[in-house]
Formats: C-alpha cells, structure tokens, sequence
C-alpha cells in the first residue's frame, strides 16, 4: 500500500469503503446459502486458473460467468458478498491489497448489474420456465452493467497510477474492446446456463459447466503459446539470415518495429500492423541470394553485379509467397525498394502504384540503416536521419510515411543500435556499402550515381 | 558422386499427393452412414415428426453448426456445435416442462438432414467435406440415439433432482461412443499415413480430448437446459462452445502458418546457393514418412518435420556454401559444425528445444560413440534421409534410388541405422518419387 501514489490510496479506499457500506446496507432476505457456497467454490476456482490472454493487457477470467450467475441465484447483495470473499480466498499469490481492491471492484459490478437486473424485470432464484425466454434480455443487460462497472472502476485505478491517459475518443482502438465485449458476454451467457442447470441437477452442474469453460481457457492458452512460439521462430531465422553481415544484424527487428510505429501512426487496425511488422522482419531475406562478394564489394559495382542487388527484393518474395497469412505483406516485401518517381527497382513503380505496405517498409529501412554504424561511415544521429529523410521524401519516399516514422518516432522515442565494432581477425564479414542507404547510393559504372 | 540437376529449377509449391487409394474402412463407413441417413428419412415422413419445432430448432442449429466447421491439425474436420446440438436433441428428455417423445429414427433423420443442408454451401464453392469425417459424425449420433432413445421412452420422467441415474448413463455413452469414434478414426489415419493403428488411436484420442469432452458436456447441457428454458436457450447456450469452438480454429490456423513460415524459410539455404534446389523439403517428406512408418508419435513427427526442414541452416552462418551443399560428403568435423551452428540458431528461439537437439546431433554414427550414447530416433532418421537426397538429388531413376539404398545399407549397423535404411527402403519402393 506504500508504494502507491496518494491518489492511488485515496481511490482504493473509497472504493472499498463503497463496497463494505454496500454489504453491510444489506437486506440480507432471500439469499440461498448453499447456492452462494456452490457460486463461491466456482469463483475460486476458476480465479485460481485464470491465466491472461492478450498480451495480459486485459484479462476475459471464466469467473465472471460465477459472478453473473449469482446475480440470478441469490441477488445483488448476494453477488456483492460473493465477488469480495471469493476474491479474498483466491489461489494465488497477491498482495492483500490487490485482493482487497479485486473483491470491492467485484462486489461493487456485482451489486449494479443485479441491482440492474432487477430493474429490468428480473427475478432472484433459480429461473423458472415461465421465465423464458424474456429473462435473457434483462441478463443481457446485467452483463454490459458488469463489464462497463468493472472497466471503469478499473480504469480510475490506472488513472490515479497514471499508467494511461485519457486518450480521445477517436485514438481508442474499438476493434479489440469489442472482441473483449464480445467473449465476456459469451461467459457472462454461461452465468445464465449455470443458474438454470443448479436448478435441475444441483452440484453436478459444477461438472459440466466447467468443463467447456476450461477447455475453452486451455484452447486459447494453446493458441497464444503457439503464436508466440511462431513470432519467436521467425524472428531467430530472420537473424539467422543476415549473420552474414556484421553490421546489419538485429536489422530486420528494427525495420519491423519501425514499420509497426508507422502503421500505428497512419492508424491502421490490429491485424494489419501485425502483418507490416511480419513483412519488416522478412523484407530483406532475400539478399541471401546476392553472392557475399557483391555484398562486399568496396568500388563501383558492374552492371551485373548491380542487377543481382536489384534481384533480392523478388528473391525474397520467391521465398515467403508460400506463407499463407502474409497476404498484403508479400507486395510490400517485393516492391520495398521501389521510388516514388519510378526509379526504383525490381519494376520501377510509381507514385501510389507503390503498395502501402512497400511504402512504409522503404522509409523504416532507410532510418535504420541510417541510424546504424556501417563499415564505411558511423551511425548518423536520429536528427540527421530525419533531415535526410526528409530531403528525400518525395522524389524517392512517400512524404506521409516519413511524417508518419517522424511523429511516431517523436513520441516513442526510438533505440538505434549499439555502435559495433568488428572483431579484429577477419572472422566477421563487413559489407563495404549498403544498397538501403539513401545517402550513400551504391556505385555502378559507367552511371550516375544511384 | 552425384548428378545434379539444372540449378534454375523451380521447386514445386509444398503439395504432398493425397493417397487415395480404396480403403474398405472408409467405404464401409460411408454406406452405412449413407444407410443410416436414407433410411431414417424414409421412415421419419412416413410416419410423421414428433414433436416439429423442437426437431426444427435444432435441425438449424445443426445446419449452423456443419456451416461453420473447423479443421484441426492433422486434417481432423469437426463440427463441434453441429455434434454437441445432435448429442442434446438425442438426449432431449422435455421441452420446458412437456415430456419429448421422438425416436431414435427421428433423431438421426433431423440430424441427417440438419447435416446435409450445413454442407450443402461448401459444396456449392468447391470445399469438399472429408467424406469419412462426416459419416463418423452420423454413425455417432447413430450410435447414441439407438442405445438412449429406447432406454429414456422406458423410464419415467425424473422428478426434480433425481437426475443422477440419467445423468450417469448419458456420460457414460457419451464416452463410450466417442472411444469407438477415435478407434474407427484410427483406423482410418493408420491406413493413411501407413503408421501402427495402436499409435494412431492414442494421437486421436489426444487431439479429440479437448474437444470432444467440451462437445460431448455442452451436449448434455443443451438436453438438461432445455427442460427448463424451452427451445429459445438453446441459442444463447451454444456460445460457450463457439468461444471454443473460436479458440481451436484460432490454434489449427497458427499451427498451420507455423508450418509454412518454417517450411519458406528453410528455402533460404537454397536460395543462398548452400543446398540444391528442394533438398529440405525432399528430406523432410521422406523423413516425417519414415517417422510414419515406424510408428513414431505425431508429436514426435511434427518435431521431425521441423528439424529437417531446418537441418542445413548451420550453413547460413558458413563464410562458402561447401561443395554443392552435399552435407553427406564433407567432412565428418565440418557436417559436426554445421549441425552445432543450425542447432543453436533454432536454440535461439527458446521453444524448438527437442528440434534443436535433433538437429544436433543429426550427423553422429548411430553406434553411438560419441558421449551420448544413441542418437535420438529423429535425428537417425535425418541422417537417413539427407544421405539419401545428397545421393539422388532430384533423380526419379528407380536403379539410381537401389544402388543408393544398397550403399546405405553397406554403413548400416555403424554409420546409418539398419532399421531406418530398411523403413526407407519400404516407403521409397511403395511410393517412388
């Protein structure tokens, strides 16, 4: 409790002092006993396996459907009372003064939604077949009170914390609040399906009530684990693939979290900025197929040499084509080192004939190859590379994704690497010029610089 | 040594050929579900519906669920809302309050039909159903209604609480037809894959438990519940499966994508000139087929997949692609190197650990001299495998495949082990590349 700011303190006591005069306001009439027990072991349980889904930002806890379905069984004072012990007697290790803020937080949604229940029709006790179907709408109800009671009371604590800002309403990603809103309303549905089936056939329903529940939980502890196993997989093989050179490793991670930066800025939704970032890692897998001493070339470059430089955007797509999710990201990886006035290369698109994505990936390339130590100059400052930037934003970058990386890269800060130095024994292969940077074309002979 | 073929060579996108040979279990379950289906339907507008709206309402429910229909990893089709709705009108004992009277007859003709009509829009856009997987969705059904029905039109309606005995027997065939489900549904991928029918029964049964249990309880649920609710619960009662039912398409989806991006990316070896064009993905068919054939987990056969997709990247951190990529001719301390380097590269990703090791230790002797003893059945298996691919390269000539063979078989016992070269021998002589 120390180590919370006073806003904080205030903010927890106030809301445990609501909850408390709550409970001890009452009336205690009608509350099942042995429902409440049964409602209470569900509650504990299903707390103690919770485990956080979405990146443990948020987290959906089957125990909300105990919560729902005590609203039902045994009222707004009965689920007050259940929230606060049950969150007391959790399995898990938390301080008491977690605990203590979790159960009045429940207790509190608890007692609005079964008080809101109660205002649109609904009855205490079991539900009886007269009940339906019109039960449901009044229980619909009692769910949105739930989870907008719980968001909110949440939300003050994280504001006295100041963990969030209060963001406008139009910077508020809607998409992953309403999946949120979506599977809570699925397991507030099950509270409902708990009430009837006590009901029928009593304890058993713990049983078979639970079981999907977890299974569901289990289904989604899977599917993020496998994600992560994905995302960590291809990132080591990105790595893996540009070992090769001493000085761009960690590149692609860099380009991928800088794409990610600028697809957020220009306010793309989730699942497209996951995409960008998965194209970022795996734009420049393709420069495998440029022979090691072209990469390391320090004079001019011949025109065939040149050519197989222009050849690793396509052998880059010849590799990824056949992962499915990529989709969009495909075009970014093959057109990346396209220019707006159509001298770029593998087909010398222009303008918007340029695929967002190829858009974006060129300008985070270029910043981070800028912004790194190369054999043959050192690392630029961010200012400069910005100014850079900005000299060719335009003839060879689309301006709105160079505002886009400024802005983001204002705001967020951005970590360049570390300035590496090269072993001194000739073990660590140095390429002598990098055909990402803007700067410092590559040579070709018998041309203008490129 | 070895002829190599044109260097430009494009690989052919990762389409592994559907064997379809006659299988009789697979016909045998068809005709009988067909039977089933065809013979219900007869009977059921003979005689009349029972009862109509509850068998409408979940007639659609089940269409609904056929509609959406997921595939689990292993080309395992599932409808889970479809199975649990057709469990539930199965064992629909009232509806809120008025004792349920349809047969056993009705059930699997509503079900027929509430499965046909869900399939009906994939087949209008080309999407196959597999033809198996849905007759066992029917026999199932079949299986329950015509041992359930009878029993519950005998026994009186439970009184309140009293629906322990009930209870007890619907679980109980519950799981007992599902057992019969995964044994039929072994037999049938044991016939596939050509693997051991007692492995593929124990792989069925771990990759239906999860679903299974949560289809098989909402089944019971969707019965009890509407005892009480009538027909309209029904709807809001399915949503904790679909939330499952979500969860298990989100995980068949990242496994599959898991398996395309490792599989694109073990090309970079090829692209970067250090293997032949197509080497990991030869490798990693013929090895994940001799995993197969010896009867090896199908846990333990994607770890294998894995690990030969990706048993050349130790080369990725080579200053020269060594000679013509041929791992099988360089030097024994030089294919040690490459096997350490590619070993903790996928370390790198802290969750390939089994991968990681048998990629490690892909190129020891199966004598086992070295420190720790054997190596691991996976990587005897890669090693098979890519001294076979390094030998015949992209060859078909079926003399070129016996003389390779012969010449592994010569360093079997100390180099290669004997059972491996000899399951090798037996896929490549089934089905010749």
């Amino acid at each position: 409790m120390r180590a919370l700011p006073g806003a904080a303190r205030v903010y927890v006591c106030l809301v445990v002092l609501g909850a408390i005069v709550v409970m001890l306001l009452g009336p205690y009439t009608g509350i099942d006993p042995t429902a409440l027990v049964f409602l209470m072991v569900l509650f504990v349980v299903a707390e103690s396996i919770r485990t956080l889904v979405d990146n443990g930002k948020a987290g959906i806890s089957p125990s909300s459907s105990a919560a729902l379905a005590s609203i039902v069984l045994v009222g707004p004072i009965g689920a007050a009372l259940l929230g606060f012990c049950a969150s007391l007697l959790v399995l898990r290790r938390q301080d008491f003064v977690k605990r203590l803020f979790n159960g009045a937080q429940f207790a509190l949604a608890g007692y609005a939604s079964g008080n809101a229940f109660l205002r649109f029709g609904g009855d205490i006790g079991v539900p009886e077949r007269t009940d339906f179907p019109w039960i449901v709408v009044p229980f619909a109800i009692a769910i949105l009170v739930h989870t907008i009671m719980n968001s909110v009371l949440m939300a003050g604590l994280m504001w006295c914390l100041g963990v969030v800002r209060i963001q406008r309403a139009n910077r508020v990603r809607w998409r992953p609040l309403a999946t949120l809103e979506l599977s809570s309303i699925g397991y507030g549905m099950l509270g409902l399906l708990i009430a009837v089936i006590w009901g029928v056939v009593g304890a058993f329903a713990i049983v078979l009530v639970m079981l999907p529940m977890f299974i569901a939980r289990w289904a989604f502890d899977q599917y993020i684990a496998e994600q992560r196993a994905h995302d960590a997989t291809l990132a080591t093989l990105c790595q893996a693939v540009e070992t090769k050179d001493y000085y761009t490793r960690g590149h692609c991670m860099r380009v991928s979290k800088a794409s990610g930066m600028i697809a957020q800025e220009l306010g793309m939704d989730a699942e497209r900025v996951q995409t960008i970032r998965y194209a970022g890692m795996l734009h420049d897998v393709g420069k495998l197929g440029v022979p090691t001493k072209v990469l390391q070339k320090s004079g001019k470059l011949t025109e065939e040499e040149f050519a197989a430089i222009q050849l690793h955007p396509m052998r880059g797509y010849e590799i990824v084509r056949e992962i499915g999710f990529l989709g969009e990201a495909l075009t970014g990886i093959m057109h990346h080192h396209e220019r707006m006035d159509g001298r770029g290369y593998p087909m010398g698109l222009s303008g918007t004939d340029i695929p967002e994505f190829a858009r974006i990936i060129s300008v985070a390339d270029a910043f981070d190859c800028m912004t790194s130590t190369r054999s043959y100059r050192k690392a630029r400052s961010i200012e400069e590379a910005i100014v850079e930037l900005r000299r060719c934003a335009g003839p060879q970058f689309d301006p709105a994704m160079v505002d886009a990386l400024i802005a983001a890269v204002e705001r967020e800060g951005w970590d360049a690497p570390d300035a590496v130095e090269p072993p001194e024994d000739d073990s660590a292969e140095v390429a002598q010029q990098d055909h990402d940077d803007p700067s410092v074309p590559l040579r070709v002979a018998g041309e203008a610089e490129r | 040594m070895t002829i190599r073929a044109g260097t430009a060579r494009e690989t052919p996108p990762n389409t592994y050929p559907k064997r379809s040979r006659f299988d009789p279990t697979r016909l045998l379950l068809t005709v009988l579900a067909v039977g089933f289906a065809g013979g219900s339907l007869l009977w059921t507008t003979l005689t009349g519906l029972v009862e109509p709206y509850a068998a409408l309402a979940f007639g659609v429910l089940i269409a609904a669920g056929e509609l959406a229909r997921i595939t689990l990893p292993g080309h395992r089709e599932v409808a889970p809302i479809a199975s649990a709705a057709a469990i539930g009108y199965t064992f629909l004992s009232a509806i809120g309050g008025v004792a349920a009277h349809h047969t056993a007859w009705q059930v699997i003709a509503v079900v027929s039909a509430g499965l046909a009509l869900g399939e009906l829009p994939h087949i209008a856009v080309g999407r196959m159903p597999q033809w198996s997987d849905l007759a066992r969705r029917i026999l199932s059904v079949v299986a329950i209604a015509l041992t359930f029905r009878p029993f519950i039109a005998r026994v009186p309606a439970p009184p309140e609480g009293a629906w322990w005995p009930v209870l007890t027997v619907m679980a109980a065939l519950v799981v007992v037809v599902w057992l019969g489900d995964a044994a039929i549904a072994a037999a049938i991928r044991a016939e596939r894959l050509r693997t051991r029918v007692g492995v593929a029964f124990r792989d069925e049964l771990r990759a239906q438990l999860g679903i299974g249990t949560a289809i098989g309880s909402t089944g019971i649920l969707l019965a009890l519940a509407s005892t009480v609710t009538d027909l309209v619960g029904l709807l809001a009662f399915t949503v904790p499966l679909l939330v499952t039912q979500v969860a298990f398409r989100r995980f068949a989806e990242i496994r599959l994508t898991y398996l395309q991006t490792v599989r694109a990316l073990s090309r970079v070896t090829e692209v970067g000139g250090y293997v032949e064009t197509g080497h990991s993905r030869r490798v990693s068919k013929l090895a994940t087929d001799i995993g197969c054939e010896l009867g090896m987990r199908e846990s333990e056969l994607l770890e294998l997949e894995y690990a030969a997709l990706m048993h050349d990247i130790g080369q990725l951190s080579l200053r020269d692609p060594i000679a013509s990529g041929a791992t099988v001719l360089a030097a024994p301390r030089e294919q040690r190197r490459i096997a350490e380097l590619g070993s903790a590269v996928i370390r790198e990703t802290g969750v390939l650990d089994a991968v990681a090791e048998l990629v490690r230790r892909q190129c020891e002797p199966c004598s086992g001299e070295g420190e720790g003893g054997q190596p691991p059945l996976g990587s005897r298996i890669i090693k098979v495998a890519n001294a076979f691919d390094d030998l015949v390269g992209e060859s078909t000539d079926q003399d070129r495949t016996e003389a390779v063979l012969e010449r592994l078989r010569m360093d079997s016992g100390r180099e290669y082990d004997a059972e491996v070269v000899e399951a090798a021998a037996r896929v490549l002589t089934r089905s010749p590349r």
